[in-house]
């Protein structure tokens, strides 16, 4: 962001005169443009500017440097060992004749795969369940303090402890999951959920659906508390189906939040890594997009390609949210409500 | 629910107690485990016993205090800083208009979102420029990336909320920008600092891929990293009750904040991600 735009901008609030604050708005012709607006505006702004610098400097730091550093090692061939000596390779690491690259690589697309996979069906699945629960906790009921509480729990435990959690779990041999369902007689042997090329994902859906529904649902019974009762009231003395009035009512009126909370768990979720990671290793059934580049970047000391395949990711989740926001009208900066 | 049918009733609690059980029964297991030792891990069983070898293990096999240690150390410093820089820059977002604004709002957001294995390499060139790498300070730079856009964007969040005469009639007083923020904004936004300070505690202390990459040794390891790494005598056998244990000790004192700021929390959950 540039000084000078915030410096020469025009103002969108009309100047106060000392003395008439709230004694009704001055005309907006008042703002005019550089030379407009009052002293005091212009110290607003000026000080807007040094408010904003110290913020911006360590973004600028911590964000935007390395990602700007990251694309650029994708065009080149440096390696962990030797982080300062390289040659740029232009789209070599992407596409070239000889080995291939990143869009030639299964490996990769199978991350991709994966990855999208796991988002789709994680949040589909979370949405869901995170509406049940946030309807159900929406009702007046005693107890319902304590439910909540119950339900923010999984959200509280940090990542690495769920997927460990799980993992135990989920054990070949010793898991509690097996030992329920060989116990009610669902299955006839212990079931590999983690090691097993048909369940891992499963597995992973699983923890990850655990962990985040609670996050879900919170974000959707705050949307449903701000919806106004009366047209329920109204509902109701109508003697209008329940089905009926969440269809046409409730879920029209909640989707502005939902829609939110699905982004924000869609980004979360198509940059998974931790729980991969602890779940099920390096292993190539549930390999994510970020284990993958991390993977390339940190075991195979491929700085040059590891960096290629986290700009392909930070590309594809670029995309797919600028197309998420248009294509479902979604407000994020809020500045519109 | 006043008006309800007994089936009706007896569903939705039903429904209401199998909510409770998948959210808890997990962690409870998890507490279970962690009494257990030797061949009683490999028997299922519900009921806890009081055995806390486990416990006293993990401090003695590892350098588990000292990770915990880290971990605070870390998440304080980076949290304190995020919400210095974050105060004053919210301000600016929040209550003064300048063009660029929503571009800026944008771009702090845009920043908390996107993937943090995108800023792994240069992040890990910086630190090795630095000399930071296998330090605290090096995770303290790369939380910062974390912690920042979510603190600046909560807090502007709740600056907006606040009325307009609470600083008019400062600047009628004559009060400069910094004095409105600290005398006449600080006070009333506590609350809202200790929330979302909070969270971005939370998120500091769940960091995991910064802290796998960046640190080397036992020594300078979180606890994520190291309740993830935890090894047995032999690569075939994992201790699981020494996981357990530390899963839950670094896990309970999270647990009993989140519960006592639990409507705040929800709040600045909101706050964050939904704008109705």
């Amino acid at each position: 962001m540039a000084q000078g735009d915030v410096a020469s901008t025009g103002v969108k609030r009309p100047p106060v005169p000392a003395g008439q604050a709230g004694a009704g708005r001055p005309p907006k012709a008042a703002a005019t443009r550089r030379s407009g607006g009052s002293e005091l505006t212009r110290a607003k702004i000026r000080s807007a500017v040094l408010f904003l610098l110290p913020m911006m400097i360590v973004l600028a730091l911590v964000a935007g440097w390395p990602l700007g550093r990251t694309i650029y090692f994708a065009f080149t061939n440096a390696t962990l060992n030797d982080i300062n000596n390289y040659e740029f390779i232009g789209f070599d690491n992407f596409y070239n004749s000889e080995w291939g690259g990143l869009l030639k690589d299964p490996q990769w697309w199978n991350a991709v795969w994966n990855t999208i996979w796991f988002a789709t069906i994680s949040v589909t699945l979370e949405t869901v369940l995170g509406l049940i629960v946030a309807l159900a906790l929406n009702m007046r009921f005693p107890g319902r303090g304590i439910v909540r509480a119950a339900v923010l729990i999984p959200w509280a435990i940090p990542t690495i402890v769920s997927a460990q959690m799980w993992g135990w779990m989920l054990h070949d041999q010793f898991g509690v999951i097996n030992a329920m369902l060989l116990g009610i007689g669902i299955i006839s042997q212990p079931i590999a959920w983690t090691a097993n090329p048909d369940t891992a994902m499963l597995a992973v859906v699983m923890v990850d659906v655990w962990k985040t529904t609670p996050f879900m649902a919170l974000l959707i019974l705050a949307g449903l508390q701000m919806l106004p009762s009366d047209c329920y009231e109204s509902a109701r003395v109508d003697g209008i189906a329940p089905w009926k009035v969440f269809f046409r009512v409730t879920l029209p009126l909640v989707y502005p939040a939902i829609a939110v909370a699905v982004i924000f768990r869609a980004l979360d979720a198509l940059r998974i890594f931790d729980l991969i990671y602890v779940l099920t290793s390096n292993s190539a059934d549930t390999m994510s997009m970020s284990v993958y580049a991390r993977q390339q970047l940190v075991d195979f000391q491929d700085v040059g390609y590891g960096s290629a395949a986290s700009t392909a990711l930070f590309l594809i989740i670029a995309l797919l949210t600028v197309v998420y926001i248009i294509a479902g009208k979604v407000d994020l900066s809020g500045e519109k409500s | 629910m006043t008006h309800w049918s007994l089936p009706s009733k007896i569903g939705f609690y039903v429904l209401l107690l199998a909510i409770a059980v998948f959210a808890l029964f997990p962690f409870y297991y998890a507490i279970v485990s962690s009494f257990k030792s030797g061949a009683e891990l490999f028997t299922v069983d519900l009921l806890p016993s009081w055995n806390f070898e486990n416990y006293f293990a993990v401090f003695r096999e590892q350098p588990f205090a000292r990770n915990i240690l880290n971990s605070i150390i870390v998440a304080t410093v980076v949290v304190a800083i995020s919400l210095c820089l974050a105060v004053t820059a919210s301000f600016a977002l929040a209550r003064v208009n300048f063009r660029g604004r929503g571009l800026l709002l944008l771009t702090v957001l845009s920043v908390s979102m996107f993937p943090q294995v995108a800023v792994l390499s240069g992040m890990f060139e910086l630190i090795r420029g630095l000399g930071l790498y296998n330090s605290l300070g090096g995770l303290m730079l790369a939380n910062l990336i974390l912690t920042l856009p979510f603190t600046v964007w909560v807090l502007t969040t709740f600056m907006r909320q606040l009325p307009k005469e609470l600083e008019e009639a400062a600047y009628v007083d004559g009060a400069t920008p910094l004095e409105i923020v600290t005398k006449v904004f600080l006070p009333v936004l506590w609350p809202a600092l200790v929330t979302t300070g909070l969270l971005a505690f939370i998120a500091a202390w769940n960091e995991f891929l910064f802290a796998l990459t960046f640190t080397l040794s036992n020594e300078m390891r979180t606890v994520p990293v190291a309740i993830a790494l935890i090894t047995g005598g032999s690569q075939y056998e994992l201790p699981w009750g020494n996981i357990m244990a530390a899963s839950v000790i670094v896990t309970v004192p999270l647990i009993i904040l989140v519960l006592i700021f639990q409507r705040k929390i929800i709040g600045g959950l909101t706050a964050g991600a939904v704008k109705g």
